[in-house]
């Protein structure tokens, strides 16, 4: 160990190197409910050269190494659970380049959401990324790879679809770059090569460490608008989805129901956000989006909520700093969420279902569903919050969570960024075969098993 | 139990219908008029009940003061028919229902009913307001806002109870009996729809512009002419009780400003559009706010007046894009006495 | 622990990390060190381990709670308005925990030694207090309108005397009538106060308080931010209720008046915001009139401005300490580099605190040929005849 970190300080200078009790406390757990891993050092690299040579001296002794952005996946992803080096990734936060007509955007894995967002506004302030509902320290990598979404997703899918390359240091550690950045200088698409980067998104940082990317940007028009249309019958949802989403010009369709305030309580409100480049498109788009679903409002049973400004500059905000306080519902600091990605129509039995245990487990509980593309799926989140302080508390919100991703798979949703308990019943159920092909692959990139172990594994 | 006082023969007898044919919303001739009066009378289906803005106008074009508003919303109720979508409507009736929580609490006069909109708590502040004691919470909420969602029923559960909260929590033992109503609703409340309803209101509703304009005069001396041109924006709810109307004047002679010329004043004002978007007519809203806004551009106005908190909110982001002011009317005296 | 109750509630969201815009890093000691415990979360979380004992004192744990610069960039923007507020007023309490326990670092430990037995943390003899006011036409308080109070930077450090100095001579031409206690005057107590030693800051204060007391003191204008924060808002609690004012307020009255003359070049100037001024006590216009009322200055704004503004790193007794060090991810290094950005030659100052630490940073930036630091009065007096 002692060995280890002499040549950590000798790769990344002392001053970014860490084994003390300090940082091995907080980098051993993140805000969700997963019980702390320590780790046996934490380490911040400044550079894909010094990635590489980290990872190169993992690969020689053979100890563990976790790659971390913001730290907030909340499913606690970023704990060594076998201990090891955390690579806390944020000291490599450049934005490299933002190409305007072709829309995207080249980072440093440690980008943060925020930076970026604050670069565009000040530099291509025509241009706008999707950005997560995470704060925004959140970094681009880290939301990406785990197939993140955001307020864009309606128009432009998961945020790994917008993925147009990487560059990665592979676990035995060569660089490579995939996508059309691999053969050309222009970062694109993944498109019309084999499709590499796959290999990185979903993977929980088990196939390598990511150091670059370039994501879509989308156009940043001046006018913006939401709607919140309200039924108050789940059935009616998935249509009111399909038809929202078949309009095709909003940027955003994401669902909310919450038991609190009281007056929401039983009520699904569809939020669906758009934004035009004059007035007379801004209310043009509104009426199309009217329009879809007129039916359910000249049948009395659905209507576009009347918004007071400040709700709807809340309902606006990007990323949306009310969904963070959420944490503060039980004065605990913490919350913890199942984002199932399921098709819109299970979206009736999912809202049941979640209804039903957040009342059997009398969780602080809200649910909602963000739409990807024109209706194609959803991520149904079911949150949970909790006090830290309050050990029965967290137990109470870890059983509400374990059994809300039981009943998930059961009807056929998927746990995104599953943690690890999670992860082992996504591989019950997974096709053998493809699961067999996850090994293989893991086997050839990672022979010593060094990338974040304990993940995606069966005991 | 509260059933509308009103009496079924004027109706019948009525030659004019002034209560449809005025209507600015809906396009009604004398005989369709006639012919939908019977319909409406005999509890039968009528276009008026889905087509009705509920903009409250009718209640004051009535020569008889025969509530005609009051009976078409005591139809639709019947009649099922909703003009705000259910959903929005059920939010609504939990959103503002009395949590009681209300404790009892003295007051000395001049007392301020703020009803339910504790956002507006800043406006009562400098020398206007010197010494008031000021009421507020979901339990003494004046609950008129029903008569846009088809929701007598609501107002007749509700309001007798927030009536009997003002007077036992506040004003018995404090001995005081007038309340000044700092929402032109409330007034109405109070001096017009409760009657109509048999509801009794033990205390005294002090429309908020008298009040002013008693202490502007107590502070004439104070007053700085603000020379503005200012737009008024007339809530709905002033239909109820349109002999206030004189109020607004007074305010302006006292503070030196010019109420505009403009086509949609006093008895010709139009609704702010906000019940329309909750109604889900938006074309109609878009309409009815561009005529409001471009008759206060041309008209020159500086500054727009507002006197309900739900106009406040529909248009005041409207009315400051095309360079008016918006401004609530006591804040507006406030700037007369050189407060900020 | 007072305001341990909150401790537990923070989600580590990171908010507090950054300005409203989320331009760039905005907490001088995360940015510095880049250890999430050196974040405002990292303290949260690493104090409420401390007092469960999950964690044991140690020196790193102090340097964690000593590298906070008090800047409140994240009480500013903590998105949990229940207990904001109280973000550094934990953190302090965690200092005086450390205090407590005798585990300061060593510099903490010198800084109080020092205040305590010389009165200064310079370790200078109190009689040369006055010094940097030889020569000019500054009277000894004796009841004027005005007390200037100067406190140790301003007092004892040669960057802080050159600022007491222009500040003194340009109040005297604008016609304010003020004295200054010289070799009578004490430490405010500021900075002992955000350190954590609660029972020498009560006692500074308090002794401070008498003083002007019986000297008849009703108005007073501090030269640094901080003794401006200390006197507003810590010492009434102990009796002490004065009218304070921070130098830049003098000035923009009296700047209404002045007669003042062109230069015939304009000088592109941008304001860096000092803390205790601007976040801590909202005075972000008086500087900025200031400048805006003067010939031939043209005002540039910082990206990172106003509640945003990146703190200088001076801050909770960091100036004396220094524990966020060099490296050129310091904070005075990272606002020097972002002054120069806008194109401005100079970058106003109203706190001896961040003339020192930006003045220091230019150096080794070494961008001197290109930027320096005035502060507001020396700014003013170019323009004055």
């Amino acid at each position: 160990m002692e060995e280890i970190y002499k040549e950590l300080e000798k790769i990344v200078g002392p001053e970014y190197v860490s084994n003390q009790p300090e940082e091995r406390f907080i980098y051993s757990r993140d805000p969700g409910t997963m019980e702390p891993c320590n780790p046996d050092f934490v380490v911040m690299p400044n550079s894909t050269e010094e990635v590489q040579k980290i990872v190169i001296l993992a690969n020689r002794k053979e100890v563990p190494i976790v790659p971390m952005g913001g730290g907030l996946v909340l499913s606690g992803l970023t704990r060594p659970l076998k201990g090891g080096i955390v690579l806390d990734m944020k000291r490599m936060n450049r934005i490299l380049e933002v190409n305007e007509t072709s829309r995207y955007a080249v980072v440093e894995a440690g980008a943060s959401q925020g930076m970026l967002q604050a670069h565009l506004k000040k530099h291509h302030p025509s241009l706008k990324h999707s950005i997560p509902d995470s704060p925004p320290i959140a970094t681009m990598a880290g939301n990406v790879l785990i197939h993140g979404s955001g307020h864009l997703s309606h128009a432009g899918g998961f945020h790994s679809e917008m993925l147009n390359g990487l560059e990665a240091v592979l676990p035995t550690g060569e660089i490579v770059r995939l996508g059309s950045c691999s053969i050309s200088p222009y970062w694109f698409s993944r498109a019309p090569l084999p499709d590499l980067a796959g290999l990185f998104v979903g993977w929980a940082g088990t196939t390598g460490v990511v150091t670059k990317l370039a994501i879509r940007l989308f156009p940043n028009r001046p006018f913006n608008d939401v709607g919140i249309f309200v039924v108050e019958d789940p059935e009616l949802v998935p249509d009111v989805i399909h038809r929202v989403t078949g309009v095709g010009v909003g940027e955003d369709v994401t669902a909310w129901m919450s038991p609190k305030p009281l007056w929401a309580r039983g009520f699904q409100h569809i939020n669906i956000n758009y934004s035009a480049d004059t007035k007379e498109e801004l209310i043009w788009k509104r009426n199309l989006i009217r329009s879809s679903v007129l039916k359910y409002i000249n049948d009395k049973i659905g209507g576009f909520m009347p918004l007071p400004p400040p709700m709807k500059k809340m309902f606006l905000e990007a990323p949306a700093s009310a969904l963070v306080r959420f944490a503060d519902v039980r004065k605990g600091g913490g919350f913890e969420y199942v984002g199932a990605i399921m098709p819109i129509e299970l979206f009736p039995k999912a809202y049941r279902m979640g209804e039903e245990i957040g009342e059997r487990y009398d969780a602080a509980y809200s649910t909602g569903a963000r739409v990807m593309g024109l209706g194609h799926c959803m991520m149904f989140f079911y949150a949970y919050a909790f006090n830290r302080a309050d050990a029965s508390d967290v137990e109470r919100a870890q059983r509400a969570l374990e059994e809300t991703n039981q009943v998930a798979l059961e009807m056929g949703g998927i746990p995104w960024k599953a943690e690890a308990p999670a992860q082992k019943q996504i591989i019950q159920r997974m096709d053998p075969n493809t699961y067999g092909l996850m090994n293989r692959l893991r086997s050839l990139l990672d022979p010593k098993g060094i990338m974040n172990p304990g993940n995606w594994e069966v005991d | 139990m509260y059933e509308l006082i009103y009496d079924e023969e004027i109706c019948e007898r009525c030659e004019t219908l002034d209560c449809l044919t005025k209507c600015r919303y809906m396009e009604l001739d004398l005989e369709s008029a006639k012919r939908e009066r019977g319909h409406i009378l005999r509890g039968e289906d009528s276009a008026v009940l889905t087509d009705c803005v509920t903009c409250y106008a009718c209640e004051e074009y009535c020569p008889h003061g025969n509530h005609p508003f009051y009976l078409i919303v005591d139809r639709q109720e019947q009649k099922g028919v909703w003009p705000v979508p259910i959903p929005l409507t059920k939010q609504q009736v939990v959103m503002m229902a009395p949590k009681g929580q209300i404790q009892p609490q003295t007051v000395k006069a001049p007392v301020i009913n703020m009803c339910y909109f504790p956002m507006l708590m800043g406006s009562i502040q400098g020398k206007l307001f010197d010494g008031a004691s000021i009421i507020v919470g979901s339990d003494i909420f004046c609950n008129i806002m029903w008569l846009h969602f088809a929701k007598n029923s609501v107002i007749r559960e509700r309001l007798p109870q927030m009536i009997d909260n003002i007077w036992t929590n506040y004003l018995k033992d404090s001995g005081v009996e007038e309340v000044i109503c700092f929402h032109d609703e409330c007034y109405g409340t109070y001096t017009q729809l409760a009657p109509a309803f048999g509801i009794e209101v033990p205390f005294k509703p002090i429309h908020l512009f008298e009040y002013l304009t008693k202490r502007l005069d107590e502070l004439s001396d104070q007053i700085n002419p603000l020379g503005l041109k200012v737009a008024y924006q007339r809530p709905c709810s002033n239909r109820l009780v349109p002999e206030t109307q004189h109020w607004v004047d007074d305010i302006f002679q006292r503070i030196g400003v010019e109420r505009v010329e403009r086509e949609y004043d006093r008895e010709n004002a139009l609704c702010c559009g906000g019940v329309l978007r909750a109604q889900q007519r938006e074309d109609m809203a878009d309409d009815v706010q561009k005529k409001n806004l471009d008759d206060m551009v041309s008209a020159g106005a500086n500054v727009c007046v507002f006197n309900c908190p739900f106009c406040l909110f529909t248009l005041g982001e409207a009315v400051a894009e095309r360079g008016i002011m918006p401004m609530l009317m006591s804040d507006l005296c406030r700037s007369a006495l050189g407060e900020k | 622990m007072k305001y341990e109750e909150i401790l537990h509630r923070c989600f580590r969201c990171g908010y507090c990390k950054l300005p409203s815009d989320y331009l760039d890093i905005n907490c001088p000691s995360y940015l510095r060190f880049r250890f999430e415990t050196y974040s405002p979360g990292g303290r949260m979380w690493l104090l409420r381990a401390w007092l469960d004992g999950e964690i044991k004192t140690s020196p790193r744990l102090a340097e964690i709670l000593y590298s906070c610069a008090t800047c409140a960039n994240c009480v500013e923007h903590c998105v949990f308005p229940k207990f904001k507020d109280d973000l550094l007023n934990a953190f302090i309490a965690g200092r005086e925990e450390l205090v407590n326990e005798g585990a300061v670092p060593p510099q903490v430990r010198d800084y109080f030694k020092a205040i305590n037995i010389q009165g200064n943390p310079y370790k200078l003899p109190q009689d040369e207090r006055g010094k940097w006011a030889e020569g000019l036409d500054v009277e000894p308080y004796a009841g004027q309108e005005y007390l200037f109070y100067v406190g140790c930077v301003g007092s004892y450090d040669e960057r802080g005397k050159k600022m007491a100095q222009s500040v003194a001579l340009l109040l005297g031409n604008l016609g304010v009538t003020f004295g200054i206690l010289g070799s009578r005057e004490f430490c405010d107590g500021n900075e002992v106060r955000s350190m954590g030693e609660r029972g020498l800051f009560e006692h500074i204060a308090k002794q401070n308080i008498e003083q002007f007391k019986d000297l008849g003191v009703k108005k007073m204008i501090t030269l640094s931010p901080h003794a401006y924060n200390a006197i507003r808002n810590d010492y009434p609690e102990l009796g002490g209720d004065f009218d304070v004012y921070h130098y830049s307020q003098i000035l923009k009255q009296m700047l209404k008046n002045a007669e003042l003359k062109a230069s015939g070049r304009p000088l592109r100037v941008t304001f860096h915001d000092p803390c205790y001024l601007g976040r801590h006590n909202k005075e972000f216009n008086s500087p900025r009139k200031v400048l805006l009322s003067l010939p031939d200055v043209e005002f540039i704004e910082m990206d990172r401005s106003r509640d945003n503004a990146l703190c200088c790193g001076g801050g909770g007794g960091n100036f004396f300490t220094d524990i966020l060090g060099p490296g050129s991810d310091s904070p005075a290094r990272a606002r020097v580099r972002e002054a120069l950005d806008t194109g401005a030659e100079v970058i106003a100052v109203a706190c001896p605190n961040c003339a020192k630490m930006l003045e220091d940073a230019i150096k080794t930036e070494d961008i001197e040929d290109s930027i320096r630091v005035m502060d507001l009065a020396e700014i003013v007096l170019t323009r004055c005849d």
